[in-house]
């Protein structure tokens, strides 16, 4: 074990998965000599050469379709989106090329590409550096859509991603990429997708976050302790397909939840979660379930701090929770 | 030379057939042997045969939508250039392409009907075939999507250090997308083993050339990309032929892509869902008939003493016959089975995925309001 980033798991787990299989290049902007502005793709450029490491043309488009034309072939390519909000000019490659040419080739064409790219505010980048597009994918068939919260389930989680054979949309949450660190195995430890992380058990209300948002319900659930409230905290890590069991199992138990995302609400992620726990659990529903995310609005410069989902906020969605 | 709304268009094209299929003097005819001139000219047969029938099936309203290549044919056989391993990203009107490298009439048309023997299974429209077995990607609707997909194709090829390449069909309205730009790009700095093959057929739907572009032509703007951009009389197949096998020389030498602009015409309308007469003179399509891709390669296969009156009528014959047969098969054949819907979204079906599958299967089928 190592202690490690985010950004040093996931590396990890590029400098594994390319040594074990050739097949799979890395290609983005600033990816190759320069390892990515985020150091994500550190050492790949040195050790792979310049066939597999690819610094691109600056364009999304074109990144995620020649990832695509890869991927047909027989590739196993790694495509880096540098922000979440720079992904929009793919769009057309992603929803109507990436995630359905399985399903329009009668199953002749699979397409395993894993596009990584990190997301999320709170690093004073306003709305251009910031964004949660998720649920904009999730809503996409054939796509699935994985973020991981802590070192040992991006490494992990990533690994499974490139052994699988359908199409990812990877998110790393950029805002704890460095502040998030933990024990990970320097090994080739996969973690499963599908399969969310009960993070602590607690039996009066269920917590339910994904990437940046996990450490705010933590914090939450740690400040909710204090006053004698038991909470359970669930990391989802996938959120297409998510492990509904798990969340189901939870709110059975607790009768109350609140779900977390930055993402703003309308149509956000936070909404098919209280759906689906509704449609299976009504009866165990002592109150209706909370959603704190951020605002319908453009995510904002100076005032992201306002904007962001806090331990204070998801608290007060607990104790409404109670109180109801 | 008539005059016709493309007649700028027409100016210093590579030929190597006149219109009247003479040998143009000095021109470098591609060396093909004989049994595969006889196979391109059943080929240009079969999709002229084809669109005739399907056209009919569809104006009887028995298959929803058809697109016919009717005076394109000729462009199609760009892939005769190409060997069985490289591999092909079409547009929706090369139906040559497709018979060419080994498509079945079945298949064809067993996909226009979206039955069980459809190869992808009745998830498409019409004309949105995919046969991975002869290196023929999977057409989408949206144009240009597939134009940085050869793009990274021909890079995997080179990567994995093959003399492979992938060649893609477009429209002269494609080259107006962004996909066309950012591929040509991507193509040109990765110097890509790619061969963009542009089919100027003077109309995006009822969009004349004229406002796709300002430039006085569409080869010319590989120049902005590094790469070579060359003009071809699209209606002659040879000079399509000549033109793409030097563009293939070029990518498995290691020297990249080439933008090829086919210069042809559209004789019909873009779909069976638009009348040309409509957006264009009705005139312009006659004109252009002088310059048809079967005539001048039939007559030049005659001055050559392979075509016969007998050889036409006895493959015209053989192509109706099994079109025939193959009709019958494809319009009675059984629609998939409706719990297929779910099936290839992934490589293996998820919960919810399943769920509704379920739910599904749970009611009794609804009747399909088209007639299948």
């Amino acid at each position: 074990m190592a202690t490690m980033n985010i950004i040093q798991a996931v590396n990890s787990a590029l400098h594994i998965e390319m040594a074990r299989e050739s097949k799979v290049v890395v290609l983005g902007e600033d990816v190759g000599k320069f390892g990515g502005v985020f150091r994500a793709t550190s050492g790949l450029y040195d050790q792979f050469g310049p066939d597999r490491v690819i610094d691109t043309p600056l364009a999304e488009g074109g990144i995620i379709g020649s990832a695509i034309g890869m991927a047909l072939y027989g590739m196993r390519p790694v495509p880096e989106i540098q922000f979440a909000d720079f992904i929009f000019p793919a769009f057309d490659q992603i929803v109507n090329e990436l995630a359905k040419f399985r399903y329009r080739s009668g199953g002749q064409y699979p397409c395993p590409v894993v596009i990584r790219t990190p997301y999320g505010g709170g690093i004073r980048g306003g709305h251009y550096h910031s964004q949660s597009p998720e649920s904009m994918f999730a809503h996409v068939a054939g796509l699935q859509v994985v973020i991981p919260s802590t070192p040992a389930d991006a490494k992990g989680l990533l690994l499974s991603c490139l052994r699988q054979n359908d199409p990812v949309l990877f998110m790393e949450p950029k805002r704890i990429y460095r502040a998030a660190r933990g024990e990970v195995d320097e090994g080739d430890t996969t973690i499963p997708l599908g399969k969310a992380n009960v993070v602590r058990e607690g039996e009066h209300c269920t917590l339910i976050a994904y990437g940046a948002m996990l450490s705010v319900i933590e914090e939450a659930a740690n400040k909710a302790a204090e006053q004698g409230i038991r909470c359970e905290v669930i990391d989802l890590r996938t959120l297409v397909p998510f492990d509904v069991e798990t969340l189901i199992a939870s709110v059975k138990k607790t009768g109350r939840a609140v779900v977390v995302h930055e993402a703003p609400r309308t149509c956000g992620y936070g909404a098919e979660l209280v759906a689906s726990i509704c449609e299976r659990a009504m009866e165990y529903l002592e109150a209706p379930i909370q959603r704190v995310t951020g605002f319908d609005t453009p995510f904002p410069y100076v005032l992201e701090h306002e904007y962001l989902p806090n331990a204070d906020r998801v608290l007060g969605a607990v104790r409404e929770t109670l109180e109801w | 030379m008539v005059a016709v709304q493309a007649k700028d268009d027409m100016a210093g094209l590579r030929r190597v057939l006149d219109e009247e299929g003479k040998v143009v003097p000095g021109a470098e005819v591609p060396n093909i042997p004989e049994e595969d001139l006889v196979r391109i000219f059943e080929t240009l047969l079969t999709v002229r045969v084809m669109d005739e029938r399907m056209m009919r099936l569809q104006r009887q309203g028995r298959l929803g939508f058809y697109m016919k290549a009717i005076g394109e044919e000729a462009t199609a056989l760009a892939v005769y250039a190409l060997r069985g391993d490289d591999w092909v990203f079409p547009s929706y009107r090369e139906h040559g392409a497709w018979f060419w490298r080994g498509y079945s009439i079945e298949s064809y048309i067993n996909q226009l009907f979206g039955n069980v023997d459809d190869p992808v299974k009745g998830r498409q429209m019409p004309v949105h075939h995919s046969a991975s077995e002869i290196n023929m990607v999977s057409i989408s609707s949206p144009v240009g999507t597939q134009i940085p997909q050869a793009v990274g194709t021909a890079q995997a090829m080179a990567i994995e250090g093959t003399d492979r390449c992938a060649l893609t069909f477009f429209g002269e309205g494609t080259s107006s997308t962004g996909e066309f730009h950012v591929a040509m790009n991507f193509a040109g700095v990765a110097r890509a083993p790619v061969i963009f093959l542009l089919r100027n057929n003077g109309w995006a739907i009822s969009v004349p050339r004229e406002k796709q572009t300002a430039a006085k032509t569409f080869a010319s703007k590989a120049v902005g990309y590094g790469m070579p951009g060359v003009r071809v009389d699209g209606n002659d197949v040879l000079a399509v032929v000549k033109a793409t096998e030097e563009a293939a020389e070029r990518a498995r030498a290691g020297d990249g892509p080439t933008l090829i602009e086919a210069v042809t015409y559209r004789v019909q309308g873009h779909s069976s869902s638009d009348d040309p007469s409509a957006y264009r003179d009705p005139d312009e399509p006659s004109e252009w008939e002088l310059r048809d891709p079967v005539n001048r390669y039939r007559a030049y296969l005659k001055s050559r003493g392979i075509w016969s009156e007998s050889l036409e009528t006895e493959i015209t014959e053989r192509l109706n016959e099994r079109i025939t047969k193959a009709i019958e098969h494809a319009t009675t054949a059984a629609m998939p089975d409706r719990e297929t819907l779910f099936e290839d979204v992934y490589e293996s079906m998820p919960w919810h995925i399943a769920e509704q599958r379920d739910a599904l299967l749970s009611q009794p089928p609804v009747k399909s309001p088209h007639g299948h």
